[in-house]
């Protein structure tokens, strides 16, 4: 399935700007001094989740990361109440209780994103539980990273996913680190995660995550898969992260990674390859590129007036909500 | 109202046939919940009458806590059940990060109304990971309720209350409690008007001399104590705390107010224990009511050993309850006094009926 429809492909277009563009206005703003909380940027990972954003409906659940400001953009959250929550604002998505790592937008499918890793794995696969029970014709994602799948909580939620068919997907942005720790040292040599998981008894394809297109296909291919009532999906994408692990700056001078490798995965960035293949293909012209890039920036413009001009949480309303009122 | 004599381990299963009845929302889950021994019979004919939302699990005690999580979040209302609460150590970090924080870091948007029932041993070589009584540990976590009925009428009731609950209830089973029988009403109304609600103590027996507070079985050995203070003359007030978290103040405040004596049991070790709170807080609140130092009696610092040999001394009971609420009264130790509480039988069993294994 290429992406052969002029809708997906601007909207495709669109959410890689706003979350590319998103995060390069935190990591600008950053230094202020606002933004009061653990930030974990997207910036080079913004392929996979710009093509998954097609092939979702509002219906559809996505829970995700720590590194979850790209999924929730895909996912079709709410760039107002995003940036608002990660200034602590009472008119962020969480009310300012959760910050960067916690964010939900119920109304379009997100339902919401953690700290610990591996904490949300189950909880989607719970999602999924749910819609089989209900017989909902919609699936749950599970974003993760290649941290993710050395907990143990992985296996035990990927296990019962296959014990029961579930209609999930796991996404896993395969980008090398956990942290600063690289792959050798947390994953035997020459592991491939995608056929371990295999192991356990999910379909999975793999790709490279950084081609939208290539990405795009594998996605919608394994979202009607599970629609069509094959069980569980596991999809490992390679990509990179730019950023430091947390927070705005870039980090290869602390010399966990080379300059090479950085550099050589730059060139692989996932925006201009599908800008290239927009035109090379003659789908759409730079002019409509640059408007719609031009537009999202107006969106991000107003997020961060909306955050900044917004009210901190009364002080007051500390204890509002550590419990749920009554009951059924 | 129409009542009939149960069994606590019949009673928690009439309460999730009523609960499953009553919503399709109501899932129950959990290692054997459908295997021929039905957790201690309490899941008996479950799976029968609702096949679709009664399942055996993996063992994978942090991921299908994490999946009651998930299920929870699209509004329907799990019931996990553990035989052994130690098992269920290994899904903390789904109990703590997510149950039970979900609700205030989001903002109040979503709730996990998840009920997840764990048995603690007691006796017959459980031994250190058979027996813990943790509930001290739950009830540090805010955002949770933690309940540890003593009643056949109390747990259904309550497991009912903590099903429909929208807020995540770690509801605690004493073994030695399952084969108690009392009256259970058979109607399950919640909304009854004279039905204690799940968070409120309960008054067992009215006394003036010395307040005691108790939980789950001790709430038994504490019922036999107080009979034998009376006939030393001593009217013990015997509140049975119900809901471990949030606690009942008022109730205890009430009664420490009339009596100016507290003691407290608990089931846990006594470093942080619930027991601690209790002193601590009526110290602190009414200090000048007391009469004398409140007391907790809880459990040594000590592992629940296995061997029949090492476990002779480890548990107290009604003789020593008995004798340290005479001594804050009477400020007189007592030897032989209480000798006729002390169980007949093995120390390790709650009935000569008990054959083990666990």
């Amino acid at each position: 399935m290429l992406i052969d429809n002029l809708e997906h492909q601007q909207k495709i277009l669109e959410k890689l700007y706003l979350i590319r563009d998103l995060e390069e206005a935190i990591a600008e703003h950053y230094p202020e001094g606002e933004m009061r909380c653990p930030t974990h940027l997207s910036i080079g990972q913004e392929g996979v989740p710009a093509a998954l954003s097609v092939c979702l409906s509002h219906d559809d659940f996505a829970v995700s990361t720590h590194r979850s400001h790209a999924h929730y953009l895909a996912k079709g959250g709410c760039p107002k109440a995003m940036v608002a929550e990660i200034y602590g604002k009472a008119s962020g998505c969480s009310g300012g209780r959760g910050g960067s790592m916690h964010l939900i937008d119920e109304s379009v499918g997100f339902k919401g994103s953690t700290a610990i890793v591996g904490n949300t794995i189950p909880i989607g696969v719970g999602l999924a539980l749910s819609q089989k029970i209900r017989k909902k014709k919609n699936i749950s994602v599970v974003f993760v990273g290649d941290g993710a799948i050395e907990e143990g909580v992985f296996y035990e939620a990927a296990n019962f996913a296959a014990v029961k068919g579930l209609p999930v997907l796991f996404v896993c942005e395969n980008n090398l680190y956990s942290v600063y720790s690289g792959l050798e040292n947390r994953q035997p040599k020459g592991r491939e995660i995608h056929k371990m998981v295999e192991g356990l008894g999910l379909k999975t394809y793999s790709g490279d995550g950084n081609d939208v297109v290539s990405s795009h296909q594998l996605l919608a291919q394994a979202v009607d898969d599970i629609k069509q009532g094959q069980g569980p999906i596991f999809v490992e994408l390679s990509t990179y992260r730019w950023r430091e692990h947390c927070g705005p700056n870039y980090d290869n001078q602390l010399g966990y990674r080379s300059e090479e490798e950085f550099l050589t995965w730059q060139k692989l960035e996932p925006i201009a390859r599908f800008e290239k293949w927009l035109q090379d293909n003659n789908l759409m012209t730079q002019q409509t590129m640059a408007d719609i890039r031009q537009q999202v920036n107006k969106t991000i413009k107003q997020a961060f007036i909306f955050a900044k001009s917004s009210p901190f949480p009364d002080a007051s309303t500390l204890a509002d909500h550590v419990y749920a009122a009554g009951g059924q | 109202m129409l009542e009939q004599e149960l069994m606590f381990t019949e009673a928690i299963n009439e309460a999730m046939f009523a609960a499953m009845e009553q919503s399709d929302d109501v899932l129950c889950y959990g290692l054997g919940v459908d295997d021929p021994l039905r957790i201690f019979q309490t899941t008996k004919g479950l799976v029968e009458k609702f096949p679709e939302r009664v399942f055996d699990m993996p063992t994978a005690e942090n991921g299908m806590t994490g999946i009651g999580v998930g299920v929870a979040l699209a509004g329907m209302r799990p019931v996990m059940v553990h035989q052994r609460l130690d098992f269920f150590l290994l899904a903390f970090d789904q109990l703590v990060n997510s149950a039970a924080k979900w609700h205030y870091m989001f903002n109040g948007q979503r709730s996990v109304p998840i009920t997840i029932r764990l048995i603690i041993g007691r006796g017959w070589g459980q031994g250190p990971t058979h027996a813990q009584n943790l509930h001290a540990l739950f009830a540090h976590i805010p955002g949770l309720k933690v309940v540890m009925p003593t009643t056949p009428q109390d747990a259904k009731q309550m497991l009912l209350e903590s099903i429909f609950d929208n807020n995540p209830v770690v509801f605690l089973e004493h073994r030695w409690l399952h084969n108690q029988t009392g009256m259970v009403e058979e109607n399950h109304c919640l909304n009854e008007s004279n039905y204690l609600p799940m968070h409120k103590a309960r008054v067992v027996e009215e006394g003036e001399d010395i307040t005691i507070v108790s939980m789950s079985y001790l709430t038994i050995e504490a019922m036999r104590a107080i009979e034998a203070l009376k006939s030393q003359g001593i009217n013990a007030e015997l509140i049975d705390l119900r809901s471990i978290k949030p606690i009942d103040w008022e109730t205890i405040e009430n009664s420490v107010d009339k009596t100016g004596r507290l003691l407290v049991l608990d089931t846990g070790a006594t470093t942080g224990s619930v027991a601690g709170e209790i002193v601590a807080h009526i110290s602190e609140n009414k200090f000048s009511a007391l009469k004398s130092a409140p007391k907790r009696l809880a459990m040594p610092d000590i592992p629940e050993p296995t061997s029949y040999g090492l476990t002779k001394n480890y548990y107290f009971g009604a003789k020593e309850i008995a004798e340290h609420a005479h001594y804050i009264i009477k400020n007189v130790e007592v030897i032989d006094l209480y000798q006729g509480l002390i169980r007949e039988g093995h120390h390790d069993v709650p009935g000569a009926y008990f054959k083990g294994p666990f």
